[in-house]
């Protein structure tokens, strides 16, 4: 591995019939860093963070990750996907299963886990995240933000080497952001690796290695999470800042 | 015509003609049997491609065939169809089992009306379902399987129940090509005791019960699925 960078984005781009929403993108995330990517609606953010384990593929441009170019169509991205945890907005969890089978089915279909294991494993997590005595629930008997937390654990089960978390906090009651944000803050002190898109300005100042400006699909701006937020060089980044702060 | 008691006794009990009935409906539960079998078969792989294709913009060749298939069963008559598997496509195959014919012929014919009700169960699940499947590292066929299938089928429960209902009565026909069905077990008892009451409303009758006791077994069947979820 070049040094210890985890994903590289090479010149991204990506189109949706016929409108550029990605010009071109260059990024790279190093082992154990947590970068949070922030900008205005439409500014390809979430778009981006997709392309990182192809859930768009880019149509142009290439993502490392861990030196193979994964948008390289003969690799097998099921494999690489294992690796790369996703946490959605609405969450997407498995209605017809309970808890602890939305955690357990990935780990025991395709990394071959006996259920023991898989369900020790997250018995661990759910404890860590305070849900355990949920385990035999059904999602639609839970609020946001513990479907967010167990959202966050199910694609901790597959032992992951990088999280993705596409806007984790946006579908939540005000209430519920922070017990999310607690998670993802625990995760980001364990040295997970972690690529946020996310509107929450104190979690990006807070836990962020690397903040990430992107607007009308062009990075403007990245910088260290102390002069990003208090002495932005680009203006639009000036502008976006002055209506969020 | 006497009272009610004699005609009963004429063309049910008299000779043993409740036995034309009796074989009949033994033939047209088997026939609905395999056809629905055959049609959910047909059916689920139709629908798995054109969704596919709906949703990846692969297979599109399969996809071309499977929409042929759709128009013309759908745009022609069940009866026809029937007709033309038996004097047609087996017309030159010496004692070939009617029974089989009938199993073909609806059973494709149902495959059809299966083939949308699936596509259409698959489609209502949430995009993010299948995102949230790939994002685990499931391929497409697997996330299918494990995650998109399960909870289609339980939408699609009702309507399945009532394609299979349509489907029993539709068998009906089965008389075009001499196969001795419930309702041509009728048919005969009427042109044995020249009375048309008495068989018709007892095939109708047997046919209603047979619908009853189906949905009471379906609504059964989908109180069990949903309480896994609640």
């Amino acid at each position: 591995m070049s040094g210890n960078i985890l994903i590289r984005a090479e010149n991204v781009r990506k189109s949706f019939s016929g409108k550029e929403v990605l010009k071109g993108i260059d990024l790279e995330i190093r082992k154990g860093e947590v970068v949070v990517i922030i900008g205005p609606s439409g500014s390809g953010k979430s778009t981006f963070l997709r392309c990182l384990n192809l859930l768009e593929v880019p149509t142009g441009g290439h993502i490392y990750f861990k030196d193979v170019d994964i948008t390289d169509k003969n690799v097998d991205i099921d494999l690489h996907r294992q690796k790369m945890g996703m946490v959605f907005q609405h969450f997407n969890l498995f209605p017809h299963m309970d808890i602890l089978r939305n955690m357990t089915i990935g780990p025991e279909k395709l990394l071959k886990q006996t259920a023991e294991e898989a369900e020790k494993y997250a018995m661990e997590l759910l404890e860590r995240v305070g849900l355990a005595d949920r385990a035999h629930a059904y999602p639609s008997q839970l609020s946001g933000g513990q479907k967010q937390r167990i959202a966050i654990v199910r694609a901790l089960c597959m032992r992951p080497e990088v999280m993705l978390f596409d806007e984790p906090t946006s579908a939540l009651d005000p209430e519920m952001v922070g017990e999310v944000l607690q998670v993802m803050r625990d995760l980001a002190r364990e040295r997970m690796t972690m690529v946020v898109v996310t509107h929450e300005m104190g979690f990006a100042r807070e836990v962020a290695d690397r903040v990430v400006f992107l607007d009308e699909g062009i990075l403007m701006e990245q910088n260290a999470p102390e002069e990003f937020f208090g002495n932005p060089c680009n203006e639009r980044l000036k502008s976006f800042l002055g209506k969020v702060l | 015509m006497g009272n009610f008691q004699e005609r009963f006794y004429l063309n049910f009990i008299k000779d043993d003609r409740w036995m034309y009935m009796w074989d009949g409906l033994k033939i047209t539960l088997e026939v609905t049997l395999f056809a629905t079998l055959l049609g959910i078969v047909l059916g689920f792989l139709v629908a798995i491609i054109r969704s596919t294709y709906d949703r990846t913009g692969k297979m599109k060749i399969m996809n071309a065939l499977c929409q042929i298939y759709l128009t013309v069963i759908r745009g022609t008559p069940a009866v026809v169809q029937l007709l033309i598997m038996y004097f047609v496509i087996f017309g030159s195959v010496k004692g070939v089992s009617k029974i089989l014919v009938a199993v073909l012929a609806f059973g494709i014919n149902s495959g059809a009306y299966v083939a949308e009700i699936c596509r259409a169960g698959i489609m209502s699940i949430d995009i993010g379902q299948m995102e949230a499947g790939r994002s685990i590292g499931f391929s497409y066929t697997q996330t299918m399987w494990y995650i998109i299938l399960p909870q289609a089928f339980k939408n699609v429960l009702p309507a399945l129940g009532n394609e299979f209902i349509v489907l029993l009565k539709e068998t009906s026909i089965s008389g075009y090509i001499a196969l001795q069905d419930l309702t041509k077990g009728g048919d005969i008892i009427r042109s044995r005791t020249y009375d048309a009451f008495m068989p018709l409303i007892g095939v109708a009758f047997v046919y209603l019960v047979l619908v009853l006791g189906f949905t009471k077994l379906v609504s059964m069947l989908e109180r069990r699925l949903n309480q896994s979820e609640r």
